[in-house]
Formats: C-alpha cells, sequence, structure tokens
C-alpha cells in the first residue's frame, strides 16, 4: 500500500471540497498514515472466492406505487436554503468571470 | 417531584394511567431536571420546552375525557440531534447545519408523536455520529454524569448521559459503530441497536447508509422494549425498511429467562486488551447467568480480527459520499469568500468552516478509499471481510442462541484523552462494530463498576430475533440487580458543581 503525503491529501481535499491549510495537509497526512497503515491487512484478508457484502440485509425490488404522495411545498424545500429566488435555490457563478 | 425523575418509563406510564401524576407534572419534572444539571453535563443541545408541555397538556386534557390513549402517552422523551424534527432546530453537532430547521420529520419521530410522547428536546453528539466520547461535537462536550470529567462515549454521548442523569426517562439513539451502546455501557444504561432495517431511518441524517440503526436508550430493559415496540416495524418512506412485524419485545422483557438458553462467548471479544475491571464483571455475569440456569459455550469469530480495519474503510467510504450534500445551496452554512467567487470556491470554504477535524478526516480518507485505483484494495476487500464476518456470526449462531461479550474493553476515559489519538478512539467500538458490520441486534446492558464507572455487558442475536436479546438482557438485569439490591444508577453520585 501506497504511503499518503502532503500532496495526496491535496489532492483529496480537492476532490472532497474542502480548502485546507498547508499545516492542516500536513497534519492529516500524518493522521491517515497512520490510520491507512493500520487497516492495511484488509485487502489480505479475504481470497477472490469471497463474495462483496453491500448491504447487510439485502431486499431487492423494493418499489411503490407510482402515485404522488406527500411532498414537501416549494416554500418547504427552499426553507433551509442560505438564498433562494422565485421559487428555486440561489448559487454563485458556476464559471469563472461570468 | 425529584421522585418523579428516578422513575422508569414503564412505571411513570402506570402512575399516568392511573391518574396518580398528570402529565404535565412529569415533564414539568425532567425539564427541571435539565435546568438544574444540564450547565455542568451538557447532555442537550436545544430544549422543547413550549411544545413538550403543550403535547403533555393534550395528554392530560384526553385522559380527563376517557379516549383512549396509547400506553406512554406523557412520558417524556430526549431525541438525538442527528434525527430531524420540524419546529426545533437540528444540528448534527455540526456548525454547517447551525440553525437549521427540518421541513419534515423522521419516521420515528412522527411515531413518538403518535404515541403522544413529550420530546423534551435534543441531545448533543459527534459531529454527523463520527466520534465515540462526543467531544467532537461542535457545541462543546457532553460529560459523564458518574465523573464529569470524563466522557459519556459516543457518538449518543448526550442522549446517555441525559437518560443516566435522570434528565429524561428515555431517548433516541443511533448506532453506525456502537453509538447506542458504547455510551450505555459507560453511563451505566440501557443501549439497543436493532436489526438493519427494523427500525425506520428515514430522517436520520445519515452518516453511512450500509450500517446506521436507529434504537432506543433507556434505564431499564423493559423500557428500552417499550420504546422499541413504538418506533419499529416497516416503513415505507425507507426503502431498507423490513416488512417484518416488529415482535413480541415488550413481553420477552417481562419475561426474562436464561433457562436453557445457549449463550456463546466469543473469543475475540475478550481478554487481551480488556481492562481487568471490566473483564472481572464480565465473568461474573457469566457466573450469575450459569447459576439461573444458561448453557455457557465458548465460539471463535476468528475474522473479527479485520473488523475495525474493514469498519473505517466501509464507514468513511459511505460518510464522504452522505456528507457531499452539506455544499452551501440546499441548506445550512454558505461561507463566500472575498472577490467574486464561484461556486467551487464556496464550496470549498464553506464545507472547510463547517466541518470539524474529525469530519473531515473520514471524509478524506474515505475519498481516498473510493478513488481510481484504490477501490478494489480497499472498499472491496471491507466488503469481502463483512462476508467473512457474517460467516463467522452465522457459524457462532449454530452453537449458541445469543453471544455475549463485555460492550466495551474499557471504562469511561477522560475528556481530552484520546482527542490527539484517533485510533485509540476507534479501538473503544472494537466489539460493538461487528454486529453493524452484519446488520444483527445488539444490546448493552449495565454490568456493575470497575473502579467506581459503569461496565457494559453486550448480547446480540441473529438478525430479526431482537427479542431474544430482551429475554436474556432483562433476566441478567433481574439477577444483577438482586445482587446491587437495585438498579446500578443507585449508585451514582450526585450531580454538582456547573461548568
Amino acid at each position: 500500500m501506497p504511503e499518503i503525503n502532503r500532496e495526496d491529501v491535496a489532492h483529496l481535499a480537492r476532490l472532497a471540497h474542502i480548502d485546507m491549510s498547508t499545516e492542516e495537509l500536513d497534519r492529516m497526512a500524518g493522521e491517515l498514515a497512520v490510520i491507512v497503515d493500520s487497516i492495511k491487512t484488509v485487502s489480505e484478508a479475504a481470497g477472490d472466492d469471497v463474495p462483496a457484502t453491500s448491504h447487510p440485509i439485502p431486499l431487492s425490488n423494493v418499489y411503490r406505487e407510482d402515485v404522488v404522495g406527500e411532498t414537501l411545498t416549494n416554500e418547504e424545500a427552499l426553507s433551509g436554503a442560505p438564498d433562494n429566488a422565485d421559487g428555486r435555490f440561489k448559487v454563485p457563478a458556476i464559471l469563472d468571470g461570468e | 417531584m425529584a421522585e418523579l425523575i428516578r422513575l422508569s418509563a414503564a412505571v411513570l406510564a402506570e402512575k399516568l394511567a392511573a391518574g396518580e401524576v398528570s402529565a404535565v407534572e412529569a415533564t414539568q419534572a425532567h425539564l427541571d431536571r435539565i435546568e438544574e444539571v444540564d450547565g455542568a453535563i451538557n447532555a442537550f443541545l436545544h430544549v422543547n420546552t413550549a411544545e413538550a408541555l403543550l403535547v403533555a397538556a393534550d395528554v392530560d386534557k384526553t385522559r380527563s375525557t376517557g379516549d383512549a390513549l396509547h400506553p406512554l402517552a406523557g412520558v417524556p422523551i430526549a431525541v438525538k440531534d442527528l434525527i430531524v424534527t420540524k419546529g426545533q432546530p437540528t444540528t448534527a453537532g455540526s456548525k454547517i447545519l447551525e440553525g437549521w430547521h427540518s421541513p419534515y420529520d423522521a419516521t420515528v419521530v412522527s411515531r413518538l408523536r403518535a404515541a403522544k410522547m413529550p420530546i423534551l428536546g435534543k441531545t448533543n453528539l459527534d459531529e454527523f455520529a463520527m466520534g465515540s466520547s462526543t467531544e467532537h461535537s461542535a457545541y462543546g462536550p457532553t460529560r459523564n454524569p458518574w465523573d464529569l470529567d470524563r466522557v459519556p462515549g459516543g457518538s449518543g454521548g448526550g442522549s446517555a448521559a441525559a437518560v443516566a442523569a435522570f434528565e429524561a426517562p428515555l431517548a433516541l439513539g443511533t448506532d453506525t459503530g456502537g453509538s447506542i451502546r458504547q455510551p450505555g455501557a459507560v453511563t451505566g444504561t440501557v443501549g439497543v441497536k436493532p436489526t438493519y432495517g427494523g427500525v425506520s431511518r428515514y430522517g436520520a441524517i445519515a452518516m453511512a447508509s450500509s450500517l446506521d440503526q436507529i434504537g432506543p436508550v433507556s434505564r431499564t430493559v423493559l423500557d428500552a422494549a417499550l420504546l422499541h415496540e413504538i418506533i419499529g416495524g416497516h416503513d415505507p418512506h425507507d426503502s431498507t425498511s423490513l416488512t417484518d412485524p416488529v415482535g413480541a419485545l415488550v413481553e420477552a422483557a417481562r419475561n426474562g429467562d436464561v433457562e436453557g438458553m445457549k449463550i456463546g462467548i466469543i473469543k475475540e471479544l475478550h481478554g487481551e486488551g480488556y481492562q481487568a475491571g471490566v473483564e472481572h464483571r464480565f465473568n461474573e455475569a457469566l457466573d450469575l447467568l450459569r447459576t439461573a440456569g444458561a448453557e455457557i459455550v465458548e465460539v471463535s469469530c476468528p475474522n473479527f480480527k479485520y473488523a475495525l480495519g474493514a469498519y473505517y474503510l466501509i464507514m468513511p467510504s459511505e460518510a464522504s459520499s452522505n456528507l457531499a450534500k452539506y455544499d452551501g445551496v440546499r441548506f445550512g452554512l454558505r461561507v463566500v469568500p472575498d472577490g467574486a467567487p464561484t461556486i467551487e470556491r464556496v464550496m470549498g470554504a464553506t464545507r472547510a468552516a463547517g466541518f470539524g477535524d474529525e469530519v473531515k478526516r473520514r471524509i478524506i480518507l474515505g475519498t481516498y478509499a473510493l478513488s481510481a485505483g484504490y477501490y478494489d484494495a480497499y472498499y472491496g476487500s471491507a466488503q469481502k471481510v463483512r462476508t467473512l464476518i457474517q460467516r463467522d456470526f452465522d457459524a457462532a449462531f449454530g452453537q449458541a442462541d445469543v453471544l455475549i461479550s463485555p460492550t466495551t474493553p474499557t471504562t469511561a476515559f477522560k475528556l481530552g484523552e484520546k482527542l490527539d489519538d484517533p485510533l485509540a478512539m476507534y479501538l473503544n467500538d472494537v466489539a460493538t462494530i461487528p454486529a453493524n458490520m452484519a446488520g444483527i441486534p445488539g444490546i448493552s446492558i449495565p454490568g456493575g463498576l470497575a473502579d467506581g464507572l459503569p461496565v457494559g455487558i453486550q448480547f446480540l442475536a441473529p438478525a430479526r430475533q431482537d427479542a431474544r436479546l430482551y429475554r436474556a438482557g432483562a433476566a441478567l438485569e433481574s439477577l444483577l440487580e438482586g445482587q446491587w439490591g437495585g438498579p446500578l444508577l443507585a449508585q451514582a453520585p450526585e450531580i454538582v458543581g456547573v461548568k
């Protein structure tokens, strides 16, 4: 298993959309290295013949009737948003310079 | 009034039904207790005084007209602040949701309302339920009523401490890797993690969806069963909800009996790494169970040694995905950096300011485990370990009706002791995690004291056999209380020193 360094954490933080200071990146890299080291035995535990379990008690084909049930009103759905306009969530610019 | 708060939910319900006490009196007594001790404990993030008293008054009015009421109507309850409630804030212990109000109720909350149980307020937790000490709350730690310098466990430390400190007779918790049972163990209270899907997760803010489960927190096994029957059962709003009936849990709790029951000691979940005092109480419990007619056998679950590692891959992976929704758009905090920032920069700044260290750690770890090139080695391998753990349990339940272990390796640790050592904190959940990995139910009940601090005894049962936990748990509770001459919490010190 590879080491985790500051550049790795910086990349992961970008993927996860969390700004981190250099100091935070260094600290997190150290902590994650210890955690990852402690869990590396997991990859050696099971052979290829063991199937994966994604869900402890699998259910299949869970459907409901295709009828309109209880729904939130537009006002309720927007009630916790930091900003809204014209019945929609309002966000800052998606692209730079627009 | 001071006596009212010490009653079990079952006894309080009887007194309410008999008209010996009113729901308003019972609710007010608990609100007074919160006022008196919560400055020291910090179990509550929000106290719901006005609404709780309104519900209580409604119960009293209904009772006076002779109309039918649910048996627990008027019995107050606290709700972990990971579970959404209309009309009260829900923070998940995070700054990112500070001041947010849910526009809907969780299914379990709707069921409490239908039973007319006054909701006293929302209890403290590790941020997004990530932690084993409640120190990772953005709103300050909760303290253990047995020793204010110690943690009440976590993530549901607020619910357990509220019940242990007689601020509420009942509470709701959530258990992803032990967050109901471990706080129960270290505060001398009862905590149950139901079979996965046995209680609806609709409205429980998701951490790791394949592991999360809502369950009861109480002071007695019977009280947990009473609450479990209210919140359990199928819910069409949760596609993982089981369609099985909830089962005769109260009846099992009223008929605690281990005569002829085969109880399996899990070889891997005691001994080395477990505090001597914990091991001592565990052995005492085994002796009592033997005397009461149980057959104690030893079972081995060799793959449990991989459980903690696999858990710390699956849980952060699912959490990193679940927490992507906190992006400063639909709810909660939005931090706008200087200049004319794009949505991407707003997200980065919002999540940096809104999440605490432990949450960031787990999001980064999960992002790592799910990233290209590592997925098979990490997440894929962890899912295979889940299969191995299920097979271990299947084999063990071939030899025993229920399994038993200490709930935690140690008693409550000191505040700050494990704050800079996440691995040491994670180890506290080594005995509770396997049940979540396999989806099976578990209960922790008080097992006595070690150096003056509570020890928990855990029973585990096969999936959908939650009733066995109540039968075995009630039997052991009764045997132990016979020895102590009353409940363990009667030995807890008075709460002093408002901080």
